[in-house]
């Protein structure tokens, strides 16, 4: 088993978040993972992407060169990613931010999902990366909602930022289920 | 042990202070500030001493004298930065004095850019201050690498009185991925220290940290000097080989190169193409022996490489002298994706690609 993996979108997003919250849920299953952001000169509005690779066997380039997922928070991560994804890849795009009627290749499955609008009616639109995670963790059967809120809850915990836990969860979970 | 999730950077910091590194001096550049931002906590925990110098000039010297009075040190840089270092780094090995540097490469001439890179290659490799001599380079392509290689680079270095360079790049310094860390060593500088300096009683003779002909025999030196140089560019060479043996074109490839060049050779093999890898882990001395494994019947040889002139092909020519023709896959700022490197090598294999002459 191998995933590669593009979280993509806009500076602010929580898309390098997102990418880090999928790598140690992956962490957490005993399975390989690099984790590659963009890095530099970035700034809030701008594009910013990680690359995922979670495998089962030893991962050798970090790149994810033809990715299997894409989660694309904006219309720049879909007009930058969606041609590089293999057929029979899974673009996640919210739909809350990038044009209706847009057209998509139609060897790849398309999940249009309103992950902003949704954190938003929760008053919590900087969680729309969360709510966007609960919908692919659903979706895509990579983690358990329980695996993956776990890694979730760890990660925020060492980063001094456990109190909000619990109001995470519950944007994962608005995600998860609708 | 326990496997953490580190940022490449701050697991070479670490890789380091578990390998008894107690100073630390050196000026922000991406992409390795970590490194500096590490230490800069880390250092005061361990009741070691970090510095941000005011220039690289400085930091460099800082990590001279440091080690010359016996405690590991360390200093990082990348592209601009390291070329300020080279005077610098030139004394440690007048010296003798076994410091140990990191340079996380990005890419460009002059300024550059921030993306990652491989073009310090000739500038680590050759020299690149004045003078006979070559670092013991080491080049590492994961996490865990970094970690391991800052770890053992002190006693290396010690082993030869001799720098020890650890050549990472822009990739390998920002991904992340899970490692094990070693236990802590406790280094002792009052040990004995032959090139380092210590007290002396009034009267004796004190030592002067600087070139050592300005005290020995020049000649003597010379001798001693280069029958170390010779000893470890016999002894020190280190490589991973890949699905070598039966290869009809043979990638090289170091660092974050080493990495896609593994997946083209996975990806090649599962299509029946037979790619090999030679992986340098060792930088110089260069693994020469790693290419006697290379069958009569290869077709080519393929430096996958983050510049534009294919720096490292050099010494694979150095190294195969004509037995085999050489390619250099160099895909300037841009990491080389999986399928173009099996494209290239396909097209070396159909001898579809003409062997250039070196710049």
């Amino acid at each position: 088993m191998i995933k590669s993996i593009i979280c993509a979108g806009l500076g602010g997003q929580g898309v390098l978040t997102a990418g880090k919250l999928l790598m140690h849920a992956a962490h957490e299953k005993d399975l390989n993972v690099t984790w590659f952001p963009s890095y530099g000169n970035e700034m809030r509005g701008g594009n910013a992407n990680c690359n995922v690779i979670i495998s089962d066997k030893k991962i050798a380039s970090p790149y994810a060169d033809t990715p299997d997922i894409v989660m694309a928070m904006s219309s720049s991560a879909v007009d930058i990613y969606e041609e590089t994804m293999a057929p029979g890849g899974v673009l996640y795009v919210n739909s809350s931010l990038v044009d209706e009627n847009r057209k998509y290749r139609d060897d790849i499955r398309v999940v249009k999902f309103p992950a902003t609008e949704i954190a938003l009616k929760m008053k919590r639109e900087v969680n729309a990366n969360l709510c966007m995670l609960g919908k692919i963790i659903a979706d895509s059967g990579l983690f358990t909602i329980e695996e993956f809120e776990k890694a979730m809850c760890n990660y925020f915990d060492e980063a001094g930022k456990g109190k909000f836990n619990e109001s995470n969860k519950e944007v994962v979970r608005a995600g998860y289920e609708n | 042990m326990e496997k953490r999730i580190m940022k490449g950077n701050e697991a070479l910091a670490e890789g380091a202070i578990r390998g008894g590194c107690r100073f630390y001096a050196g000026y922000p550049i991406t992409p390795q500030s970590e490194i500096l931002e590490w230490m800069s906590w880390r250092q005061k925990e361990v009741g070691g001493t970090f510095v941000q110098g005011e220039s690289e000039i400085a930091s460099v010297n800082m990590t001279f004298a440091a080690r010359a009075l016996g405690v590991r040190s360390l200093t990082s840089t990348s592209g601009p930065g390291f070329s300020l270092y080279q005077e610098g780094i030139a004394y440690w090995v007048s010296a003798g004095v076994p410091a140990v540097c990191a340079c996380v490469q990005r890419f460009g001439i002059g300024d550059g850019f921030i993306s990652a890179g491989q073009d310090n290659y000739w500038q680590a490799v050759k020299g690149g201050g004045n003078g006979d001599y070559h670092l013991i380079v080491l080049a590492p392509n994961s996490v865990q690498e970094n970690v391991d290689m800052a770890y053992e680079s002190f006693a290396l270095a010690e082993k030869w009185s001799h720098p020890v360079l650890i050549l990472s790049d822009g990739t390998i310094g920002q991904m992340m991925e899970p490692c094990v860390l070693p236990k802590m060593v406790e280094y002792d500088i009052d040990q004995e220290q032959p090139w380092a300096v210590k007290g002396v009683e009034a009267g004796q003779k004190n030592k002067v940290i600087t070139d050592i002909t300005y005290f020995e025999d020049i000649d003597e030196w010379n001798d001693g000097y280069l029958k170390k140089m010779r000893e470890i560019s016999e002894t020190e060479q280190r490589w991973e080989s890949l699905c070598v043996s039966d290869a009809d074109v043979v990638l090289v490839a170091y660092g974050i190169s080493s990495r896609v060049a593994e997946g083209a050779v996975q990806k090649a093999r599962s299509n029946g193409f037979k790619l090999g890898l030679i992986r340098p882990i060792t930088l110089w001395p260069y693994p020469r022996k790693a290419f006697d494994e290379i069958p009569e019947t290869c077709r080519g040889i393929v430096t996958v490489e983050v510049n534009m002139m294919g720096q490292m092909r050099d010494d694979v020519i150095i190294t195969v002298k004509g037995k085999y023709p050489t390619y250099a896959l160099a895909t300037r700022q841009r990491i080389a994706k999986v399928d173009q490197v099996i494209d290239f090598a396909k097209a070396v294999y159909e001898g579809k690609i003409k062997e250039e002459e070196v710049y």
